[in-house]
């Protein structure tokens, strides 16, 4: 495909008719060029994003020490005398995404497995889709589903938990469910990856189906699982509406989950709401909050994609 | 399963027991989907007539209706969609027809996408803030910045979507029209892109119906929640379906929650037929070489 756009230099006497393109097609060329620019947008989004959030967060940890952020425990920069400890934000991310986490990954996996290895084809192909249909309901729909229902009638009025209005509960068990198709489709992808012959050898052994399913699939399949699994944590740091709906937004440095609380996203979404003067420091924190969060989902994205390479099993 | 006579009804009771803890986790999650649905539905229908959908926001919640949030969805959907269609398609051409994989920018290019695809939304929303609607654009909080934005984040699905139609047409047509003396652009143009059109629309159906349920990213770049004009333009203020919702859940009444729940059956109604609209095509032209 490279011969038609390359050149051949021109033949002092050509007694052999050349086989090479006849002329240099400069239109060609020009096409090419612009669809190699249209994939270049995509590169200057990510250079967008790191040129945004580290221009202000430069400027901002000229104005706070960069120690006071990562090891304070009080976040209220909008005070009257602020104060810029970032971790009351990151314990409630944490908070949130580990209960998401106790919800969904054992849900998920289970599905996946069921899916994949006990499941007609035929149920298989129904099932899945209804799954992915929860992956598409707006966050902002699971959002008023936290904060109008699981909240109010499962969680106070059939489960009897003593909860407040706004809390991390509601909103992390909601957050799982959000999560869940994620893991349970990733996780499914790479359990039914693995090959017939893994199985059918395990199943001549007299393993049972349960033994299969969890002793020689589940391990075969592990780095595809864990990836599914760490994308879930991404998903479940990044997302904003739930937490901002239902979580309450106050920055509280605690493991509490029945109180409200605020993770990084919700700040972020809170602050950058009003109109907020450009060069003020309520500015800058979004920026600060916003490279702290997209630093962590960086380093859970190269922990994925080193785990699937540096465990995935190659079967022929 | 096990018809060992070593295992004793204990085992056999232990596998349907696997069994069914399996088929809980599944249930699970489609009990919730359900209640989800029936509680918005409880909670909305009521809401959803024609004064709803035809009237502005408004501070009294009787005469409240989501008109200008549903226009300004659907300026957004369409600007988002000609912003996005076109650079979207060209990178996934781009990279599957042209890009040499041994180059590193080509590399660059690939990695750089999956990395984007894994960005939290509202990091979107922090560069449409500095870049789009202040900073060098300076646009202020109008539907391009906001279209624009959406469209930053929804792109590389549309970029996956686009390579995975392009690959699937086989490399024997594309050889059949170069034999013929076309040249690579009109292979693409004439055989390629028109074999692969029905993938391509099913992917930018998917990740359009992505963007217009997208909150986060608006709520830094959109207008003012309370917006009771149309946008007339591309430097209109605006607001959105996701954003109308997050207003009315905002506030302490619950006379706002329920029209929440009103607009939420108006998203999910759009969000469903586009749906069906992917499906249908995917089911109508899909065809196996």
């Amino acid at each position: 495909m490279e011969a038609s756009t390359t050149t051949r230099a021109p033949v002092a006497t050509p007694r052999v008719p050349s086989l090479g393109v006849a002329r240099r097609r400069y239109g060609e060329d020009a096409i090419k060029l612009g669809l190699f620019l249209a994939a270049l947008i995509s590169v200057l989004t990510t250079v967008g994003i790191v040129i945004s959030l580290l221009g202000e967060t430069i400027v901002f940890f000229g104005e706070v020490s960069i120690v006071d952020f990562l090891t304070g425990t009080d976040w209220s920069p909008l005070f009257a005398d602020p104060s810029y400890g970032v971790l009351p934000l990151i314990s409630g991310t944490l908070l949130i995404t580990a209960i998401a986490l106790v919800v969904a990954i054992p849900l998920g996996l289970g599905s996946a497995i069921y899916l994949s290895e006990y499941a007609r084809p035929r149920v298989r192909h129904t099932l899945k889709p209804i799954l992915e249909l929860l992956a598409g309901v707006p966050t902002i729909v699971f959002g008023y589903f936290a904060l109008t229902f699981f909240t109010p009638v499962v969680l106070r009025d059939l489960l009897g938990v003593e909860v407040q209005v706004f809390n991390a509960l509601s909103a992390g068990i909601v957050m799982g469910f959000m999560v869940l198709p994620t893991i349970a489709s990733v996780s499914e992808d790479s359990l039914s990856a693995v090959p017939q012959s893994l199985r059918e050898g395990a199943f001549g052994l007299g393993a049972t189906q349960r033994q299969v399913s969890l002793r020689v699939v589940l391990p075969a399949a592990l780095s595809g699982v864990v990836a599914a699994i760490i994308l879930g944590i991404s998903r479940a740091i990044g997302e904003t509406m739930i937490v901002l709906v239902a979580a309450g937004q106050q920055p509280n440095l605690t493991a509490d989950p029945r109180g409200a609380i605020e993770t990084m996203t919700a700040f972020i979404a809170a602050t950058g709401k009003g109109d907020l003067a450009t060069g003020s420091v309520a500015y800058k924190t979004i920026f600060a909050v916003g490279a702290t969060l997209f630093v962590m989902t960086l380093i859970m994205n190269a922990l994925s994609i080193g785990f699937v390479r540096r465990f995935r099993q190659v079967y022929e | 399963m096990s018809a060992l006579p070593a295992s004793s009804s204990r085992a056999r009771a232990k596998e349907t027991s696997f069994r069914l803890l399996l088929l809980f986790c599944l249930f699970a999650a489609m009990a919730l989907l359900a209640t989800l649905v029936v509680d918005v539905l409880r909670d909305g229908l009521s809401q959803v007539d024609v004064q709803f959908i035809t009237s502005f926001a408004s501070f009294n919640p009787e005469i409240a209706g989501l008109f200008s949030a549903l226009t300004g969805t659907l300026w957004l959907m369409a600007v988002c969609a000609a912003f996005v269609v076109p650079v979207g398609v060209a990178t996934a051409v781009y990279l599957e027809e042209y890009a040499d994989n041994n180059r590193w920018w080509n590399r660059l290019i690939e990695v750089n996408i999956q990395n984007l695809a894994a960005v939290p939304s509202i990091v979107y929303g922090i560069l449409g803030l500095a870049f789009l609607v202040r900073g060098p654009l300076d646009l202020g909080r109008v539907v391009l910045a906001g279209a624009l934005t959406l469209g930053l984040l929804v792109l590389p699905v549309v970029i996956i979507a686009g390579r995975e139609a392009i690959r699937a047409v086989p490399p024997s047509i594309r050889e059949g029209s170069l034999a013929l003396g076309a040249t690579q652009w009109q292979t693409i143009w004439r055989q390629v892109l028109p074999a692969a059109i029905p993938g391509i629309a099913t992917g930018v159906i998917l990740a359009l119906s992505r963007a217009i349920g997208e909150t986060a990213p608006l709520i830094l770049v959109g207008a003012a929640t309370y917006v009771a004009f149309n946008p007339s333009g591309l430097f209109s203020s605006f607001t959105a379906l996701p954003l109308q919702i997050f207003d009315w859940l905002s506030r302490p009444q619950d006379e706002f929650k329920l029209l929440a729940a009103g607009a939420i059956l108006v998203l999910l109604a759009l969000l469903m037929s586009m749906n069906a609209v992917a499906i249908a095509l995917r089911n109508r032209y899909e065809r196996k070489w």
